[in-house]
């Protein structure tokens, strides 16, 4: 069965290494941090103005001063740090965030991503996905496989606008995790419980690389 | 230290004229100047140019002089919580430009710095890129991008003192900084407006010297987008 975004998130989280610095985008990745493991330490920086985003408040702790990217209100955790948007960036384009999680609307099998606009239907812009995916070493999209009309997502080359070039390495959608290669494909690495190969291949436009057998996710 | 308290945001703004090209800190509606906003729209200025990252929500914000069209082009990096935004962008009343985030939050520094442009990876390889000088850089492409500046910047602050030395709070302080060094005449709106003196200045974040006009201001709303809580 397909994942929902719960499980696509709590994919994602195993991804997470202990000592890194995280930019999480709206949506499925924000929800990343509620399932990063007990044992290991990471600092989530939000791009307006925050190191060491904490939890939602409690009711009465709201403060409007304080939110994140996705202009939900957030707490600070100890020894957290506020600063303008020029010292957000220059963290994030000086390469001082280690990964970047974010969602999109299409991929490519060269690392190319969409996420920005729809010419002639939605405007949003693109906020700061091209500084991040532009900067970061290690970018995971959160993603859905297929669109609502099944059309596949993961693409041999970008139908839409694209938010930067060649800059995924992974993606995790409701049906499988993949490695972008360097020289380009998407490699199929995990499937989620009960999607099959063939599922999988079925759904996805670009390259798909099968080797050997391939293993279901572990979530819990 | 010269004295730069005005009485109110009608005050403050009253020489800003159609046309004019303005800067407007915050980012959501988190830090956002209120109060000039306010004044803006009983004022009726027309044919602003209005350099903020986002673009307000349809009923608070920019999002107020967008509904009584004040607005004739907005610079932003992302304006996805307003529908009148993008009803007037799609059927061509309103110019954009959409910059990424932080190429418009260095753009707005540098044209307070004296820096009149510098180059970014941000953008390369998109439509951003288009018309742009790309110069290399350690095998990394990067695209060439100029200074902002405006004639007026409208910044929000937590406490100021009497000549211009700003203090935020949270994440309100986000691009009011930057924009506070990008304006010709700099207005600063503050929660709390204290004596010269009163401020410890290792505390201070943006000089007075950037700030031209300042004046406490009044009912603030500081409305919440996603209020989202847990429960105990």
């Amino acid at each position: 069965m397909a994942l929902d975004k719960i499980g696509i998130a709590k994919r994602i989280a195993q991804e997470v290494q202990d000592g890194t610095f995280i930019n999480l985008g709206i949506g499925i990745p924000t929800l990343v941090a509620n399932f990063i493991a007990d044992d290991i330490s990471v600092v989530l920086q939000s791009e307006n103005g925050l190191l060491g985003i904490g939890p939602f408040p409690e009711e009465e702790a709201v403060d409007a001063d304080l939110i994140n990217a996705g202009k939900q209100t957030v707490t600070t955790i100890k020894g957290s740090s506020l600063f303008s948007s020029a010292e957000s960036f220059a963290m994030i384009r000086g390469g001082h965030v280690d990964l970047t999680i974010l969602g999109a609307m299409e991929v490519s099998e060269h690392g190319d991503i969409a996420n920005w606009k729809i010419p002639g239907k939605m405007v949003k812009g693109m906020g700061g996905a091209m500084d991040l995916v532009a900067s970061a070493d290690n970018i995971i999209v959160a993603m859905q496989h297929t669109s609502r009309s099944g059309d596949s997502k993961l693409l041999k080359n970008c139908s839409l606008p694209i938010t930067g070039i060649h800059c995924v390495k992974k993606v995790v959608t409701d049906l499988a995790v993949l490695d972008i290669l360097p020289e380009g494909g998407f490699k199929l690495l995990e499937r989620a419980p009960g999607v099959t190969v063939e599922e999988i291949q079925a759904a996805t436009e670009g390259t798909l690389i099968i080797e050997g057998v391939i293993p279901e996710m572990k979530i819990d | 230290m010269i004295n730069k308290e005005v009485r109110n945001a009608d005050e403050a703004i009253h020489d800003i004229a159609n046309n004019a090209t303005l800067m407007l800190g915050g980012f959501g509606l988190c830090g956002i100047p209120e109060n000039c906003i306010s004044a803006l729209v009983k004022k009726g200025t027309k044919g602003l140019t209005c350099i903020s990252n986002n673009a307000g929500v349809d009923d608070f914000g920019i999002g107020l002089m967008l509904q009584t069209r004040q607005v004739k082009k907005m610079i932003s990096s992302y304006v996805g919580e307003n529908a009148e935004f993008e009803r007037q962008l799609l059927s061509g009343e309103l110019a954009v430009d959409l910059i990424p985030q932080g190429t418009l939050a260095e753009r707005i520094r540098a044209g307070g710095a004296g820096i009149p442009a510098f180059f970014t990876p941000a953008g390369y390889g998109t439509e951003v890129a288009e018309g742009k000088e790309v110069r290399e850089f350690d095998g990394k492409m990067h695209l060439l991008e100029s200074w902002l500046k405006a004639d007026f910047a409208l910044v929000k602050a937590w406490k100021g003192d009497k000549s211009g030395n700003l203090v935020f709070k949270g994440t309100a302080r986000n691009f009011n900084p930057m924009m506070a060094m990008a304006g010709k005449i700099t207005i600063a709106e503050v929660e709390e407006l204290v004596e010269v003196g009163e401020l410890d200045p290792n505390q201070v974040h943006t000089p007075g010297i950037y700030v031209q006009r300042i004046f406490q201001g009044k009912d603030y709303e500081k409305r919440i987008e996603q209020r989202t809580t847990r429960i105990r």
